[in-house]
């Protein structure tokens, strides 16, 4: 080989290893991107079964239930709820009536099964997810006050 | 009166650092010697007032000042005194005012060690660092002051987060921001070399140790960071691909890069533009870390601030120095010119490799991080990037970057021969490979994974014996002659070798950790046992402890292996009892080999507790491999050259800029 088909050989060469490694990169990316579904979306069956996804809400008051490590509980967007179970120790501030972020795969039977769960290290403070899935919660019900009330003017 | 004091000094040191940054610039293109003169008496005049109103803000806090709206919300009289004083940058606007602190430091140190340096040079640096500082106490006066008061006052303060009162808390944050703001000065210095048009190989060597220096303080920052992590959330847990950690971490990958490019720039007179480019991009980086943690855009501990008027300054902020920065960049670069030219194997191309790989992981960290706020933020839904990319394309980015590392050293500059160079890394490569494999058998599990981490942390090592041997013992070299040999090899280039021996050490307690670490979570009362990973844990019981400012109920648990008691782990569930909120303290018992972590959950019905035990196999090389890597850093910034051939270079260099 010549010395310029050697270095367009390895021009070519870098520029396929380039490539290569940008592929696998988005691939990478793509594969571990974790969508986040509000109960209300679960209950319409809007999420996946079988891929991790992430839920939020608070914490239902009083669905609290421990059987050794395993925790159940509900998440609630104020409109609609979901079972969670956990296997393990929970995080610190996870309380009932608090925001909380389950990450995990929803089973055939409905239940979502997390193998992780965050709560926020701040107890003023709200999980953006949790916040988000209860103003959505939140505004559903006030489209459906104003659907009822319409003839009253839109609600506040 | 002393807030009141505190913030007006802040206001007198923002006229300070309007005239640092203006008459230093204008002096200088437009030759006036005087006006340059006044960089440096300026920039200690910005610094003391600084650092003035920094120890007024300390005072109150000190004093229990709770009609100080930042004291009363991030202090309690009830607080000990050391964490009182680290309460200061407890939260949004001290941290800032430590920021700010920080960037005077830096200024100072320019001003008093940049005597060598030609006049219009030096004002250009110090006049480019008063710009910035004139951003920062800008936002500081307008949105986030520090000195506010409370009226009427609180009976009493609010705390300082449960999580922070911690001896790792009190200086992780000064480090990292040391680390930050330290870009500063290769910004500047990039920034004064586009000025003036002027980027030499003596230009390199002014700025490497200043980079080197801001590099260590960041790779401080975030090893205590992630080593409080683990000891603090209670998780055992060292790294999470939190958006937080991650503004910390581009910064890092950016100046990495920047220091193997000065490298070039320094000793051939290569890579110019480009490490101009990477001294702008690990700067706005930085920026763009102070973005991501302080508007409260990302939902994390750090995010103090959820005010958006604070989030819009420091984006007009960003956009105004970063853009400013690359249209500069973009008129002046071409004037830089290029260096010289180097053969397909030379030390040079494989810097390049290193920079490629360093850029594309920066770029990777950037997109896992910014991707879900721009969805976000565009209203298309929330998303989030777990570890698992993370963690992939780190391997794969990692494994050629590790190879280079290896080959580097060895070959030299301009061009090499492939033949030669070849065969003296063959041994080593077959040598890492065997050692990866024993290690795994020895483990008990052989992996892809584990095997390719632990090979590039023993071919590290092995390359650089091979690159060591002859240096101390060359053919025909008495061995007595060893310790001269070595004192023959510049300092600096044992600082290369103990920070890439540093880099061995971390890879190979990740590959350890990730692949052999075992976890259980267990209910536990008085009595029971489990075995984890061949140490049975025992539970003695439970006692109520008494702390300064917090009651804690402590478990006692047993550790035995082979019937011999190795250590009495002690971990905490305290409750604070001003925030009223739990935290774990985790137990821990470290040696060189392992780590054993114990943390408590909650307490069941029954009165026994959810039990976390873990064996950590090599945890705490991670952070050894960060304080190799520092040390590395320290050695090559105490080498001769930077304090005795630069006085040649610089009125060698002040000649040229006379002369043209």
């Amino acid at each position: 080989m010549k010395p310029r088909h050697k270095k367009a050989a390895v021009i070519v060469g870098v520029l396929c290893a380039v490539g290569v490694a940008t592929a696998l990169v988005l691939n990478a990316f793509n594969s571990n991107l974790v969508f986040f579904y509000t109960p209300s979306q679960i209950a319409l069956k809007e999420a996946p079964t079988g891929r991790t996804f992430r839920v939020g809400g608070m914490v239902e008051s009083g669905t609290v239930k421990r059987e050794g490590v395993t925790v159940r509980f509900n998440v609630t967007d104020t409109a609609k709820t979901v079972s969670v179970r956990y296997e393990g120790v929970l995080p610190d501030l996870f309380k009932e009536g608090k925001g909380v972020v389950a990450q995990g795969q929803l089973g055939p039977d409905g239940v979502f099964v997390a193998r992780e769960v965050l709560a926020k290290h701040d107890e003023n403070y709200m999980p953006p997810e949790a916040a988000d899935a209860v103003q959505k919660a939140e505004k559903v019900r006030q489209q459906m006050a104003t659907g009822a009330a319409a003839a009253k003017g839109p609600a506040k | 009166m002393i807030p009141e004091l505190g913030h007006l000094l802040l206001y007198f040191a923002l006229g300070a650092a309007l005239l640092q940054a203006v008459l230093p610039l204008i002096g200088a293109h437009r030759e006036r010697r005087d006006w340059m003169l006044l960089a440096r008496p300026l920039s200690w005049a910005q610094g003391a007032l600084v650092l003035a109103a920094f120890v007024a803000l300390s005072a109150s806090f000190v004093r229990n000042d709770f009609s100080v709206l930042y004291v009363a919300s991030n202090s309690n009289s009830g607080l000990p005194l050391f964490y009182r004083l680290a309460a200061v940058w407890g939260g949004h606007e001290g941290s800032l005012l430590l920021w700010v602190l920080m960037l005077s430091v830096w200024t100072v140190a320019v001003a008093r060690f940049s005597h060598k340096l030609p006049l219009t040079f030096a004002a250009r640096i110090l006049g480019v660092m008063g710009l910035v500082s004139v951003g920062f106490l800008l936002f500081m006066l307008l949105t986030s002051n520090p000195f506010d008061r409370l009226l009427p006052a609180a009976a009493d303060g609010r705390d300082l987060n449960p999580l922070l009162q911690d001896p790792g808390m009190v200086i992780h944050p000064p480090m990292l921001y040391m680390g930050y703001v330290g870009f500063s000065v290769a910004f500047a210095f990039a920034i004064a070399a586009l000025l003036g048009g002027n980027l030499d190989a003596a230009w390199a060597r002014w700025t490497r140790p200043w980079t080197t220096a801001a590099w260590v303080f960041l790779t401080f920052g975030i090893g205590l960071g992630s080593w409080w992590a683990y000891n603090e959330l209670g998780w055992g847990g060292w790294w999470f691909w939190d958006p937080v950690e991650n503004a910390s971490f581009m910064p890092w990958l950016a100046g990495t890069a920047l220091i193997h490019s000065l490298a070039v720039s320094e000793k051939r007179g290569g890579f110019k533009v480009w490490t101009v480019w990477l001294a702008i991009m690990a700067f706005s980086l930085s920026l763009l870390g102070t973005f991501l943690v302080r508007s409260g855009v990302l939902s994390s501990v750090h995010a103090f601030a959820t005010d958006p008027k604070r989030g819009l300054f420091i984006l007009a902020f960003l956009v105004i120095t970063i853009g400013g920065s690359l249209l500069l960049f973009a008129w002046r670069a071409p004037k830089v010119g290029l260096g010289q030219r180097f053969g397909l194997l030379s030390r040079e191309s494989l810097l390049l490799v290193n920079n490629m790989m360093l850029a594309v992981a920066t770029g990777a960290v950037l997109l896992g991080t910014l991707y879900p706020l721009f969805l976000d933020a565009l209203g298309m839904g929330k998303i989030s990037v777990g570890p698992p990319y993370f963690d992939t394309v780190f391997g794969l980015l990692m494994a050629p970057l590790v190879l280079v590392m290896g080959i580097g050293p060895l070959t030299r500059w301009k061009h090499d021969e492939g033949g030669p160079l070849a065969r003296r890394l063959a041994l080593p490569l077959v040598a890492a490979v065997i050692a990866a494999l024993i290690v795994g058998f020895a483990a008990g599990r052989i992996s892809l994974v584990t095997t390719g981490g632990l090979t590039m942390a023993f071919w590290i090592v092995f390359s650089l014996l091979v690159d060591l041997k002859p240096r101390l013992l060359p053919a025909g070299g008495s061995a007595g002659q060893i310790l001269h040999r070595a004192r023959l090899i510049p300092v600096a280039m044992w600082g290369m070798m103990l920070a890439h021996f540093g880099v061995a050490a971390f890879s190979f307690g990740v590959a350890m950790v990730k692949t052999y670490e075992t976890e259980k979570d267990v209910k536990m009362g008085p009595g029971d046992s489990t075995e984890v990973a061949g140490y049975v844990f025992k539970m003695n019981g439970f006692q109520e402890v008494q702390g300064p400012n917090y009651v804690a109920m402590q478990g006692q648990l047993e550790v035995s292996r082979d019937g011999q008691t190795i250590a009495v782990l002690r971990p905490q569930k305290r409750i604070y009892r001003v925030q009223q909120n739990p935290m774990t303290e985790a137990g821990v018992h470290s040696n060189a080999w392992r780590d054993l972590y114990v943390s408590m959950g909650e307490q069941l019905p029954g009165g026994d507790w959810v039990v976390r035990l873990q064996y950590k196999p090599f945890i705490t090389w991670i952070w050894g491999g960060c304080l190799l890597m520092m040390a590395g850093g320290v050695l090559a910034i105490a080498d001769r050259r930077y304090r005795v051939r630069s006085g040649a270079t610089v009125s060698r260099a002040a000649g040229v800029e006379a002369a043209a």
